[in-house]
């Protein structure tokens, strides 16, 4: 018995075990897969943003060689459903390919089915269609009028949603403003704001994309889809399309990137569904990438009245913030909950004693919203921490120490806040400090003042944010807040393990196999964890929210906690021994105190599959299953810093330094977490520098590829610093938080507010992203943001 | 129609193919050599970039005809048997991928940014990697991986 001593795994910089195929070019992503038979579709699309449809005419695509049918919105609307939502709001008519009115550019209006890419692509152009155009309407606060436009007969003024209170005294009976007036009228500063943040779009840089195979002999359907919940898919497309759950089985192959985009069920997948079951033929569709800003979900866009109230020695009376969210022209899978987040987060990291927050969500001409990395919380940090930055001005305190202040105290955990929120743990100084130390604050304002003494404009920008993860339990979720895991110990001691948190990058393949050999004291070798295959893996939720490790990581830490129990009793009766005293490492289980007396865990295995005596009371074999649902959703935090320099020339800005002290909780791997936070980071910067997605006023799209939405290049940033604090979660059994989305979150404020202070010189106090050196021009030259 | 004739790697391959055929589409479809990917329709995010004649290229920039007579390198010809080339050790080593999808086409461009310059800058890194976009991990474990590249002497 004197093989090597395995190190524990938990906490170590793992390389990650999916790598080797995909540095090979050995991945299956959905747009490899490939079915004898298969045909292609390609959708015509509205090239105008509002307007009804007078005629189509499809013969000249039907005409065209290899194409199988074409199907306009009225035909598929014969045997298709309308467009589901995961919310209990209410919702207009949805359908997947639209009928009578179109509503933003981009919204598919017929189908083609044809023998290859090419051909579909032909047959889709030559599709003509005739509008009567209608009024438009894309300014959210101007659609609230009524004027020009209407999108949805039932929803007068366009408001999709509320307005919905939320805070202090806050009730679904009633709402009591006394508090949130008293904390006005006591404060010795008011700061009032009206900010954007402002629409952004997903941009995975795999498209999106589905193959559906019916085989009818079977009566069965396979789809494979670039999703990040198959199990979700697998629901609505079995309810579409008149199948059981059990006659679907939903497949998410390699899955290059999501960011919340790839929860939705999009309609070019329910009609790939429906037609392939109608037609009896594999279909596959791949998005373009012009198709995506088109088409794919955008994120974000709310705009914001904010009002804080505070004492002059900077303690926070109360919070006021007005929300009004462009949701766009239709709700999709969660549409309308998203910006319902913001509210919930209004708080902050602050103990905020009176908040009235009331949300809007509004109906205009343009593409859906939903989820996007962070998805409605980093609205709500931007909103309080460019509050709480211009409060910090307002007063000349260090923006810092104003945070400092207001913060909630490590002691009071868990701590409900006037929104409702419970947050689990937190110590948020420890975060300040450590930020500071990191970063040099004295130092670096130093810096920047002898820049500035230079004549270069120089700024520091600070932001503290909690965020929401983890969500659970079921009740805070349409789909349930639980997730699902099945561990076999196999005949020969290797070990298969499922997860229903199906990944799309975050190397679960990886993390999870570290568990699961630490938790059973065997080699990371002799585990596989699969995933995406609802086939395979019986019970899942999927992969959003930050929820992969403190929600699916717990399930996988439970079902393999029940099959080393079960283990145990075997070896416990091969070893005549107690099953309380025995150890597993070092791939073998030995009795605590007499190392001699072991059995290799192989050997233990085997025998459980061939129990020639079997303990009483026991089955044979060894799989377990769990679902875990927490207890509360998790809250991660941070604080991020950046120092930015504005040219004074261009107004360009140059980001100079990041850094970022996140608090996620237990890590597993901090390689693969700092990876996510380095993701984060670089989406959360984007927003603030360089990506906005822009429509006119008619309503076409400004940003319809590459070439006008910029997605940050490598040369956009300096390298980021990073560091953690560990404040573990009580809410599930590994302490571990979630890490996903944190970066997002943090640094959009941090960055606006370190531009505000490079043009503090120009008398700015607030400046909306994106920071377009245009902007930041007229700020220097004396005009307005 | 036209017929032409490519060598990919090492593998001389000829097919009668559509003159609007793209590369990257004749590489995936034809061949079936699907590590090379398609991010975008607008020659921007070079997920699509093999190697024509030894120098990096955008795959879905050019038709099939145009590559005709010429020696082309996909991901999956990069290794060497079963040794991985310095690059795929360095963004394996130094978790360069997230989701992999723009991986092929980074580690095909680095290879001709390594050897234009064997021993680069982190900002001649960043710079030579403009026409490659990453949206999983904000580009720093890319950079260290072709550092790590670069230590090994992958452009020599
Ligand atoms: S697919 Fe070639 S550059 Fe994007
Ligand atoms: S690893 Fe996902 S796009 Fe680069």
């Amino acid at each position: 018995m004197a093989s090597p001593v395995l190190p524990k795994l938990v906490g170590q910089r793992v390389k990650r075990r999916e790598d080797p195929r995909l540095i090979q070019g050995r991945g299956t992503y959905v747009d490899d897969v490939k079915i004898t038979g298969m045909q292609h579709l390609a959708f015509k699309r509205s090239d105008i943003a509002h307007g009804r449809i007078r005629s189509i005419d499809t013969s000249a695509a039907e005409a065209v060689d290899g194409v199988e049918a074409v199907f306009t919105g009225a035909q598929i609307a014969e045997f298709l459903g309308p467009m589901p939502i995961g919310t209990p709001f209410p919702s207009p008519d949805h359908r997947a390919v639209a009928s009578d009115v179109v509503r933003y550019v981009g919204e598919p209006v017929a189908v083609v089915v044809a023998r290859d890419r090419y051909v579909a692509r032909d047959a889709a152009d030559a599709v003509t269609i005739e509008y009567d155009p209608l009024p438009v309407v894309v300014d959210p606060e101007q659609a609230l009028t009524g004027q020009p436009a209407v999108l949805h007969a039932d929803f007068p003024n366009n408001a999709a949603v509320g307005p919905l209170p939320s805070g202090t005294g806050a009730s679904p009976k009633a709402v009591d403003d006394t508090a949130i007036d008293q904390a006005f009228a006591e404060a010795d500063v008011v700061v009032s704001q009206r900010m954007v943040n402002h629409r952004l779009a997903p941009t995975s840089i795999e498209p999106r994309g589905v193959v559906a195979h019916y085989e009818p002999g079977k009566d069965a359907m396979t789809i494979w889809s670039s999703t990040q919940n198959p199990h979700i898919l697998r629901t609505f497309i079995a309810a579409l399309t008149g199948l059981g759950q059990d006659q679907v089985r939903a497949i998410a192959p390699e899955v290059g990137g999501g960011f919340g985009s790839k929860i939705n069920i999009y309609g070019e997948e329910y009609v790939a569904a429906a037609l392939s079951k109608r037609l009896g033929l594999p279909l596959k569709w791949v998005e373009d990438r012009s198709e995506a800003f088109l088409c794919t979900i955008h994120g974000r866009d709310i705009l914001a009245y904010v009002d804080l109230a505070a004492r002059r020695d900077g303690t926070v009376l109360g919070l006021k913030l007005r929300l009004v969210a462009d949701i766009g022209a239709y709700n999709m899978l969660l549409t309308a909950a998203i910006p319902t987040l913001t509210m919930t987060m209004a708080s902050n990291v602050y103990a905020i004693p009176a908040i009235r927050a009331t949300l809007t969500e509004v109906f205009t001409n343009k593409t859906p919203t939903d989820a996007y990395r962070g998805a409605g919380r980093p609205e709500a940090i931007y909103f309080v921490e460019r509050a709480m930055d211009m409060l910090a001005r307002e007063l000349g305190v260090d923006p810092a120490e104003v945070r400092r202040r207001n913060f909630i105290p490590s002691d009071r955990f868990p701590f409900k806040t006037q929104t409702g929120a419970v947050y689990d743990s937190g110590d948020y100084a420890k975060a300040l400090d450590r930020a500071l130390e990191k970063a040099g604050w004295e130092g670096l304002k130093a810096e920047r003042d002898a820049a500035r003494a230079e004549g270069r404009l120089v700024g520091l920008g600070l932001s503290m944010y909690v965020e929401v993860c983890g969500v659970g339990p079921s009740s805070g979720l349409p789909t349930g807040g639980w997730e699902h895991s099945q561990v076999t110990v196999e005949r020969d001691g290797r070990v298969s393990a499922t997860t229903g948190a199906s990944p799309h990058g975050q190397g679960n393949e990886t993390t999870f196999a570290q568990m699961l050999a630490d938790q059973l004291g065997i080699p990371m070798e002799h585990v596989r964890i699969h995933h995406g295959d609802t086939g395979v893996v019986k019970q899942g939720i999927g992969t959003f929210g930050s929820r992969s490790q403190a929600v699916g990581g717990a399930a996988l830490h439970l079902a393999g906690g029940k099959v080393k129990k079960k283990m145990a009793k075997f070896a416990a009766a091969l070893l005549e021994a107690h099953e309380g005293d025995l150890v597993f490492e070092n791939g073998t289980i030995s009795v605590k105190g007499s190392p001699s007396s072991a059995k290799s865990f192989a050997d233990v295995a085997g025998y459980a599959y061939r129990p020639v005596k079997l303990p009483e009371g026991l089955e044979p074999g060894l799989s377990e299953e769990a679902f875990f649902e927490p207890s509360n959703n998790t809250y991660p935090f941070g604080c991020h810093i950046a120092m930015l320099e504005v040219d004074r020339d261009t107004g360009e800005p140059r980001l100079l330094k990041m850094v970022a002290v996140d608090d996620a909780g237990h890590l597993i791997n901090p390689l693969i977490v700092e990876g996510q936070i380095h993701g984060g980071l670089a989406q959360g910067i984007g927003q603030a520098l360089i990506e906005e997605v822009a429509y006119s006023d008619d309503g076409q799209p400004l940003t319809g590829s590459f070439m006008d939405y910029a997605i940050p290049r490598a040369s956009d940033f300096p390298r980021f610093e990073l560091e953690s604090t560990v404040t573990p979660t009580p809410v599930n059994p590994l302490g571990a938080k979630g890490v996903g989305e944190a970066g997002t979150i943090g640094s959009t404020p941090c960055i606006v507010s370190a531009a505000v202070d490079a043009l503090s010189g120009f008398g700015v106090r607030h400046v909306d992203m994106m920071l377009r050196p245009e902007r930041l021009w007229r700020v220097i030259n004396g005009g307005q943001a | 129609m036209a017929r032409v004739s490519i060598t990919v790697n090492g593998r001389k391959r000829s097919a009668e193919v559509e003159t609007r055929l793209l590369l990257v589409h004749f590489l995936r479809e034809q061949l079936n050599l699907t590590g090379t990917h398609v991010g975008c329709d607008t020659s921007q995010c070079g997920a699509c970039t093999v190697l024509v004649d030894g120098r990096s290229a955008k795959s879905c920039t050019v038709f099939a005809v145009q590559a005709d007579g010429a020696e082309v390198t996909t991901i999956e010809g990069l290794a060497d048997g079963d040794r991985l080339h310095p690059l795929q050790e360095g963004f394996w080593e130094e978790h360069g991928l997230q989701c992999g999808y723009c991986t092929p086409g980074m580690i095909m461009s680095a290879v001709t940014l390594l050897h234009d310059n064997p021993a680069p800058t982190e900002q001649q890194i960043r710079d030579g990697l403009d026409g490659n976009l990453c949206r999983c991990t904000g580009y720093q474990h890319i950079v260290n991986a072709i550092q790590h590249a670069a230590a090994s002497g992958s452009g020599r």
